[in-house]
């Protein structure tokens, strides 16, 4: 009746488990790898050009020489401006979904439609900010069109952000709330949104790291290819870091010899990334503890 | 008067019936205990005094629940003044992420009393009420997850209370504690009996007959018996009441 050998069936089961984890151990390993060799490619290329001039200056000599002074500046409104659109709707959007609106046709549908929203091609994007913001609503190829058209791309990342840090908050925090006497609003706004937000704070700063790195929807709504001035209001074209990565490295002058500038371009692009990183992580732990003292 | 009057209830989650035709009289200042094995409507049927199943979408309720002689389910029924009415305590402490002392006070502020004496007052009868008070007086400013899981449904306890119901409904209130946590929320129960009335859910046998006046056993939606707890316990008159409460089955 024995036939099966224990030491043998141990062995081999060992020797299988060895083998999956070691090709799960390599196949993460190289996703490090890769994230590595890119970052340094970058760091390695664009140091040399990087000092305070490089990103204190106006470009000089059709964008040979000089800074990137209004290519961050530019970006920096285009951040801004887009996360003061897409912020307040995304959480309000994602709040109503997620705390009044009953299971249905209508949960249905505007769930269907964030997640094509999310799916639609970011140059779909531009295409539509310019011929709404730009044209029909006569803002010009300016920042509060680039700002919105990158907003409406945002918005569905907030909105999905925000819908899962509700979600996140216990049931039973609503319940004893409601029980309490409390309205629906009332428990929302002091129990519900003061657990979220931590979370909720992340996934703002997540879609700030998306949005700076877009070039087709500022394309056609704001970006300026040279312009060697800051912005005054927000009806003024800007610069943007990606889109000026773009056109030097495609149709400036002399690519050749801007190319350090592109490198020195893409990792100020990459630092302000990761400083956006850094700075949702730092809130959330805030944040974190801050909810549990108040 | 009852204080509590069930009559002819049926319970729908969708298309399924969670509760039939359930009829139960509650006199004031008793503690009814819910038992029954898991799945059995138990809970639901706690939940329907305080319509906390209002939150479940695609639920339906019919027959007629009846607080102080009127219909909880009535057209007009101003939910929130009945769920200041009717406390609950819920399986797992759960304190809002504030300090113990706006932990209590919240039940207050959201019914409207801003007055900071009368706050700092009920805030302080409701810890005593729960025994808690010798243990957090000195750290009301502190974050209410600081306290033990067992002080923390005292505190929960309290924060029902402060705002003055006269009915307080538990869902397995001490699951989630230890032995000795356990002996002073039961202690509680019995010394709040007084002045509330109490219907609290357990899967725990020996709690419903040390802390309970009645006892209800649900099996499958169906309430099986209703009666004094005494009599549940040592003479139940149906055989599926009695092979429950010896632990033939459940």
């Amino acid at each position: 009746m024995d036939v099966i050998d224990e030491n043998k069936l141990a062995k081999s089961k060992k020797r299988k488990q060895a083998i999956a984890f070691w090709i799960f151990r390599i196949l993460s390993y190289s996703v490090v790898a890769i994230l590595f060799i890119i970052l340094s490619f970058i760091v390695i290329k664009g140091i040399s050009v990087i000092n305070w001039n490089f990103i204190s200056q106006m470009p000089e000599e059709g964008m040979t020489k000089g800074g990137i002074y209004p290519a961050i500046i530019g970006t920096l409104c285009l951040v801004a401006g887009s996360m003061l659109f897409a912020f307040p709707i995304g959480v309000m959007a994602a709040i109503y979904m997620n705390e009044y609106v009953k299971a249905g046709l209508i949960k249905k549908i505007i769930k269907q439609m964030t997640n094509n929203l999310a799916g639609i091609p970011s140059i779909v994007f531009g295409l539509f900010g310019m011929s709404l913001f730009v044209n029909k609503l006569g803002f010009g190829d300016s920042i509060l069109a680039g700002s919105l058209t990158l907003g409406l791309l945002a918005l569905p990342v907030v909105i999905r952000t925000t819908e899962e840090s509700l979600k996140a908050v216990e049931d039973t925090f609503r319940q004893a709330s409601l029980g309490l006497g409390a309205s629906k609003w009332e428990t929302t706004r002091k129990v519900v949104l003061p657990i979220a937000f931590p979370n909720i704070i992340t996934g703002l700063i997540l879609s700030i790291g998306r949005v700076s790195g877009e070039t087709a929807p500022i394309l056609f709504t704001v970006a300026a290819y040279f312009l060697p001035k800051l912005p005054t209001s927000i009806f003024d074209q800007a610069m943007a870091l990606p889109y000026h990565l773009y056109v030097i490295s495609t149709s400036g002058t002399n690519i050749e010899e801007s190319r350090p500038i592109a490198y020195g371009t893409a990792l100020v692009l990459i630092i302000i990334v990761l400083i956006a990183n850094l700075l949702a992580n730092a809130l959330r732990k805030y944040f974190g503890k801050k909810v549990k003292m108040n | 008067m009852y204080k509590i009057e069930s009559k002819n209830v049926d319970f729908f989650y969708g298309s399924s019936q969670a509760l039939k035709n359930i009829n139960i009289a509650i006199k004031p200042n008793t503690v009814t205990a819910l038992i029954g094995p898991s799945g059995c409507g138990k809970s639901t049927y706690l939940r329907l005094f305080n319509r906390m199943n209002d939150l479940i979408d695609n639920t339906k309720i019919s027959g007629q629940i009846l607080i102080d002689g009127d219909d909880i389910y009535a057209k007009g029924v101003n939910v929130d003044s009945l769920r200041k009415k009717v406390g609950m305590v819920f399986q797992k402490p759960n304190p809002f992420p504030k300090t113990i002392f706006e932990n209590v006070a919240y039940g207050l502020r959201v019914n409207g009393i801003s007055d900071k004496k009368i706050i700092e007052e009920r805030v302080e009868t409701s810890i005593k009420q729960v025994v808690l008070w010798d243990e957090v007086k000195d750290k009301l400013k502190k974050s209410a997850f600081e306290l033990s899981g067992g002080q923390q449904q005292r505190l929960c306890i309290a924060r029902a209370l402060a705002i003055q119901p006269s009915i307080i409904l538990m869902d397995e209130p001490t699951s989630a504690l230890d032995p000795i946590s356990t002996s002073k929320v039961e202690e509680l129960i019995y010394e709040l009996k007084t002045k509330y009335t109490i219907v609290i859910v357990t899967h725990n046998m020996q709690q419903a007959g040390r802390v309970s006046d009645t006892t209800a056993f649900f099996y499958m939606g169906e309430l099986i018996e209703y009666d004094n707890t005494k009599t549940i316990f040592t003479n139940p008159k149906i055989e599926r009441t009695q092979n429950y409460i010896t632990g033939r089955f459940g």
